[in-house]
């Protein structure tokens, strides 16, 4: 233990990891969705600077353009475009049951990725020079050229799923929001579904 | 060079980055109102010090001055970050710029620019992508209508016009085979041939309308300045606030004019590039600073000029614009680009 914190990289390691462990805490437990939201950007903006820790530039700055610059910027404007509360909102408390289950989901995801993790990796040790845009290029093209494929289908799934949860058909009967355009209707069926 | 230089020259350039910015910034401002005076046939300042030129920094001083007024229905933390984190990106992005020659101090070579990044041109994407928080955080934490608006726009704005305005970049990091800038502006020395054409990447026009635009639609400038809006939702962001807080956000939107325009300048325009006429010692590394400071000049007169000339978009017109034109045809560029440095450099598929 005391070999492990002479050593400088683990401090700029712990001065890394407690904001990011506080961030994401907070932002599960915040009771404003804005705040939550912006607690997440931490976590985000801290996992880059692990990144940039490893010497991999081009992924610390690919997160900090596409999920502190974009994909938070896109929850932000959803929010904004529903609601933006002030203040603490009350209808955010969950249940018990559902805080066990999402405790235990995060439990198990945790548990999966350290097990993916360890025995991926193991005992390497990592090298700390910085990792060349094109190699990053040639790993994800040549080698992990299948899973790369694979997500983007996910991601597709993911698409098409939050475009049916979210729309409602306006075909259907009794369906009083059917004249509004798309990002209102969305709004109302969050409002019903939660009514 | 030994650690304690490293931090020593990195401290005086980063000081040095934030005077000049902080000084050009007064000096574009009377610059803006002067131009746009003149092609309004108007006057414009003219009362302070030699041609009105003290006119901004009387300006500036009395916002220091002035009392910053909170409503009460603002979230004050968020409501004093966002002016911070409006002005920290715009100081930022200009550290990867490269203003001039590189020069030697002794058996030293000291870049002209705060660092080199091999990943520059991410790193500027990435930068300009959190511009749009200290819009939405403002907006937001103001607590009031009209603000809230501005964010909703400027947030839409804001990541349409970042796909269309890294899209074009594409071609370009292609075209030079690297994304550091000091190796950008390196590239472009010389000329095509034996003409007297410079080899500047402004060949890619497509890439340098592209970027440029996307570039004025970041800043928030007419004709894409929906986001502040006066006729129609007063200040947009800023309308709660005042004094100093209200000069943060003054100060990043000059900023980040001059960041746009000397980005441009460095990946399109030949950076420091220029005629340096033969002379002799001083004179080679004092043009080249010279050439650049000309060329971001020059670009930010096409701000005001654009500004003077251009009614504001509507919101529908400025969405289609981004997604339905800009954005396709960066993606058509791509390709066309694409095809034809790989034929430049492998030949045709059939040969």
């Amino acid at each position: 233990m005391n070999d492990w914190l002479t050593q400088a990289e683990n401090w700029a390691f712990i001065l890394i990891a407690l904001p990011m462990v506080l961030g994401a805490w907070r932002s599960v437990t915040s009771r404003n969705v804005v705040h939550s939201v912006l607690f997440l950007v931490i976590t985000l903006a801290a996992s880059a600077a692990l990144f940039l820790l490893l010497g991999a530039e081009f992924v610390a700055w690919s997160v900090v353009l596409v999920y502190i610059g974009a994909v938070i910027v896109l929850f932000l404007f959803g929010i904004m475009i529903t609601r933006a509360p002030l203040g603490m909102e009350t209808e955010l408390s969950h249940s018990n049951q559902t805080k066990l289950g999402a405790a235990l989901v995060s439990g198990a995801l945790f548990a999966l990725i350290t097990v993916a993790v360890i025995t991926g990796f193991g005992e390497t040790e990592i090298v700390s020079n910085p990792t060349r845009t094109s190699e990053i290029g040639q790993s994800m093209f040549e080698r992990f050229v299948i899973p790369f494929e694979v997500v983007s289908v996910v991601l597709l799934a993911a698409l098409i799923g939050g475009i049916v949860l979210a729309r409602r058909d306006p075909a259907e009967p009794g369906d009083s929001s059917s004249s509004l355009g798309g990002a209102q209707s969305a709004h109302v069926t969050a409002e019903g579904g939660e009514a | 060079m030994t650690g304690w230089e490293i931090f020593l020259t990195a401290a005086i350039k980063t000081v040095a980055a934030f005077a000049f910015l902080l000084t050009l910034t007064i000096i574009l401002v009377w610059f803006e109102r002067k131009t746009v005076a003149d092609l309004q046939n108007r006057i414009g300042p003219n009362r302070a010090g030699p041609w009105g030129l003290l006119q901004t920094v009387a300006d500036g001083a009395k916002l220091l001055f002035k009392e910053s007024v909170t409503p009460r229905k603002v979230e004050f933390g968020l409501y004093i970050a966002a002016p911070v984190a409006a002005l920290v990106p715009a100081l930022l992005i200009f550290l990867v710029v490269p203003i001039g020659r590189p020069f030697h101090i002794g058996d030293r070579l000291i870049d002209l620019s705060g660092t080199d990044l091999n990943i520059g041109l991410l790193y500027i994407l990435a930068l300009s992508s959190l511009a749009v928080y200290a819009v939405v955080l403002a907006g937001w934490s103001s607590g009031s209508k009209y603000p809230l608006l501005g964010a909703v726009r400027a947030s839409a704005q804001m990541i349409s016009y970042e796909a269309a305005m890294g899209l074009a970049l594409v071609p370009l990091i292609l075209f030079t085979g690297t994304t550091s800038l000091k190796q950008i502006v390196e590239i472009q020395g010389g000329s095509f041939g034996d003409t007297f054409l410079p080899a500047w990447n402004v060949v890619l026009i497509p890439s340098f309308l592209i970027f440029f635009i996307a570039g004025i639609a970041e800043t928030n400038r007419a004709p894409f300045d929906l986001v502040e809006a006066e006729s129609e939702i007063v200040g947009g962001y800023h309308t709660e606030y005042s004094g100093f807080r209200f000069a943060m956000f003054f100060l990043a939107e000059y900023i980040n004019i001059f960041n746009i325009a000397a980005i441009t300048v460095t990946l399109f325009l030949g950076g420091w590039h220029g005629p340096t006429f033969g002379l002799g010692a001083p004179f080679d590394w004092v043009l080249p600073i010279f050439w650049f400071l000309a060329k971001s000049m020059a670009l930010v007169f096409v701000f005001v000029w654009v500004r003077a000339t251009l009614p504001r978009m509507r919101y529908d017109q400025l969405m289609s614009f981004g997604w339905k034109r800009l954005i396709p045809v960066s993606l058509l560029w791509i390709a066309l680009s694409t095809l034809a440095i790989g034929v430049r450099r492998m030949g045709l598929p059939w040969t």
